[in-house]
């Protein structure tokens, strides 16, 4: 019996899972027996049309939501029938989102906005503040650590998301069309980012239907009403 | 604890952010507050007032007055002495004169009486209190002549027609003249001023210098009465009350009968007044009360309205790691901190109010009262804060991210 080498044990493994939602008395069905693994420094792009279901697999790979059948196995831990408490938990320490819209929170600065997951986390300002202005001078941000939301172009904005999302150090980030809201050079930009970050050994998951993006990737995953095809 | 500072600097942040909003939502809170507490200083500072004049007037005094009087609110007679109606009065000035023999106990024993008189001098008339009073008034009273004299026992056993005047009376009527020895017009009768007395004070708005002194003999004859109003009893020091009490109804009893006649002690006049004040306070307070309900509400309706406004940033902070149990406290903060500082604020004006207050009403604001407003305050922000929060909590994270 050969021992996996570590690196390539699966970080996050779905198995079969199902999402049925029930609307109107009516059972939707949004995911289907979806199988999946990724592994330490993946670069997974997933790819489908719109209403195929790959947002809904994005929040549950992310622990933001849970399958109605199957297993979402986290380091070695079912979490699919966490409670939401735990979920969160897991999402603060091993997740980070990147989203479409930034979600940045407005009347708050980069640098709080940054600093807002190590909040949750218990980490004590002092540190808390140095680890959030490394992650943002790594980005080029340090002119803009006090700068509102509102103050910031697209892409700076979408810098500081990442850096949000970074910040924690997490085992997997998630970014959900993370350029489908910036002009295509900006975008280019944010995707060297997502390499940049790849290459240095995080491990991302991307959602978007720009096939020069899953260009870039290496593994797509292409889903068609709620089935991996 | 790290995560409760944050949660409480964010919730002061967005307090900020939204000052305006924040200050009118804190209005219904402030206006009930103050209102709380202006309205116990006004009525425990007129119950230690009062009580204070009471007790002025001598705690070992007895007042006995015509008729049965059981103490309770709305008992009471004219004035500060009870039952100083006229219909059913009974003493007799043999009375007196039983009660001056016969009492071991009694330090002084003097007949009173109030009338309304006119009393006028040199063209300048004046409508005041006639009291008619026992020549030991002075003493018992703690109220001395700063010019002139009292009447005297002989004076007042002829019924003389002499009067001693309050303060105020003399101002008016003389001015800068010394009026010791001139002749004033009382109820058409020809008075000769023996004195004025030292000033006592207003009671309450009643100038209480604003009347004069005439002796109870004289009063009965000046005003066509037959008959004594009350008798005012000075216990003799070290003497318990009861004991005297006693003893004035065993020598009444003689020749009255049990129904006929009251007598009462300044300590149970007092607790009947603070008893009244008590009431009338805590009903007040409580109408106040209402408006810091309706504060309450006003705060609850402002979160459910952030609540809905701030979904997505609620849906972030869940997506980054945030609990539902931190994002339940971080709204609770922010309704009892909108409540806290609606109170605080509430107590300065209220307590500055009562402060403004005080050069024309005896107002005092008590620790209790401000203590009572804040622990209020805290439970309003609580309580009223829960709905909101919980539904901020309770949000969906997904459905809360894609909300617009």
């Amino acid at each position: 019996m050969s021992v996996p080498k570590l690196s390539k044990m699966p970080i996050l493994e779905l198995q079969n899972v199902g999402k049925t939602y029930q609307i109107d008395s009516q059972n939707l069905q949004i995911l289907k027996g979806i199988n999946l693994e990724v592994k330490k420094g993946d670069f997974i792009v997933i790819m489908g049309p719109s209403g195929s279901g790959k947002s809904t697999l994005m929040n549950i790979m992310g622990c933001l939501d849970t399958p109605t059948s199957g297993k979402v196995i986290f380091e070695n831990r079912d979490v699919s029938k966490l409670s939401e408490t735990e979920l969160a938990q897991i999402r603060n320490q091993k997740v980070g989102f990147v989203f479409q819209t930034f979600n940045l929170i407005p009347r708050t600065t980069a640098l709080a906005n940054v600093e807002l997951p190590l909040i949750y986390k218990g980490i004590p300002a002092a540190e808390r503040t140095a680890l959030a202005k490394k992650v943002l001078e790594q980005f080029g941000l340090s002119p803009r650590i006090f700068h509102f939301p509102n103050q910031l172009s697209g892409g700076e904005q979408q810098r500081v998301a990442i850096s949000r999302a970074l910040v924690t150090q997490p085992l997997i980030i998630l970014a959900d069309e993370p350029t489908g809201n910036l002009d295509s050079k900006t975008g280019e930009e944010i995707i060297k980012i997502f390499q940049d970050l790849n290459k240095a050994g995080n491990t991302i998951i991307l959602v978007t239907h720009d096939k020069d993006i899953a260009a870039h990737a290496k593994k797509i995953i292409k889903i068609h009403d709620g089935e991996i095809v | 604890m790290e995560k409760l500072f944050e949660t409480f600097k964010l919730a002061i942040i967005t307090l900020r952010a939204n000052k305006l909003r924040s200050l009118l939502t804190m209005l219904g809170i402030i206006i009930g507050v103050s209102s709380v507490i202006l309205l116990i200083s006004i009525g425990s500072g007129l119950k230690g007032y009062i009580t204070g004049q009471l007790q002025g007037l001598g705690s070992n005094s007895l007042y006995v007055v015509p008729g049965n009087l059981e103490l309770k609110p709305g008992g009471g007679g004219s004035g500060g002495t009870p039952g100083a109606g006229t219909a059913s009065l009974k003493f007799t000035l043999a009375q007196y004169h039983e009660l001056i023999q016969k009492g071991i106990t009694f330090q002084a024993v003097m007949g009173y009486s109030e009338n309304n008189g006119t009393v006028s001098y040199a063209g300048k008339s004046n409508t005041l209190q006639v009291a008619g009073v026992g020549y030991q008034y002075p003493e018992v009273r703690n109220q001395y002549p700063i010019q002139g004299t009292f009447f005297n026992a002989t004076q007042q056993e002829a019924g003389k027609k002499v009067i001693v005047l309050g303060k105020t009376v003399a101002d008016n009527l003389f001015g800068n003249e010394d009026p010791t020895g001139k002749k004033i017009t009382l109820s058409d009768n020809k008075f000769t001023v023996l004195g004025v007395l030292e000033k006592k004070g207003a009671f309450g708005s009643v100038d209480m210098d604003n009347q004069v002194f005439i002796p109870f003999t004289t009063a009965m004859t000046t005003f066509d009465v037959d008959r004594v109003q009350s008798f005012w009893i000075q216990a003799k020091d070290n003497i318990p009350l009861d004991q005297v009490k006693a003893e004035i109804k065993k020598i009444l009893l003689r020749t009255l009968k049990q129904d006929d006649f009251s007598v009462l002690d300044t300590g149970s006049i007092i607790s009947v007044i603070s008893q009244v004040l008590g009431v009338l306070t805590i009903a007040l307070a409580g109408i106040a009360a209402i408006s810091l309900i309706v504060g309450g509400i006003g705060i609850m309706n402002i979160m459910l309205v952030s609540v809905t406004e701030r979904t997505k940033e609620i849906g972030l902070r869940k997506a980054v790691g945030a609990t539902p149990k931190i994002i339940m406290i971080q709204f609770l903060i922010e309704s009892t901190v909108i409540s806290v500082a609606g109170g605080i604020i509430g107590i300065i004006l209220g307590a500055g109010g009562s402060l403004a207050m005080k050069s024309f009403l005896p107002t005092s604001v008590s620790f209790w009262s401000i203590l009572l407003a804040f622990s209020v305050s805290v439970i309003i922000g609580v309580v009223f804060g829960v709905l909101p929060a919980g539904r901020a909590a309770r949000l969906n994270p997904i459905q809360a991210l894609r909300y617009e």
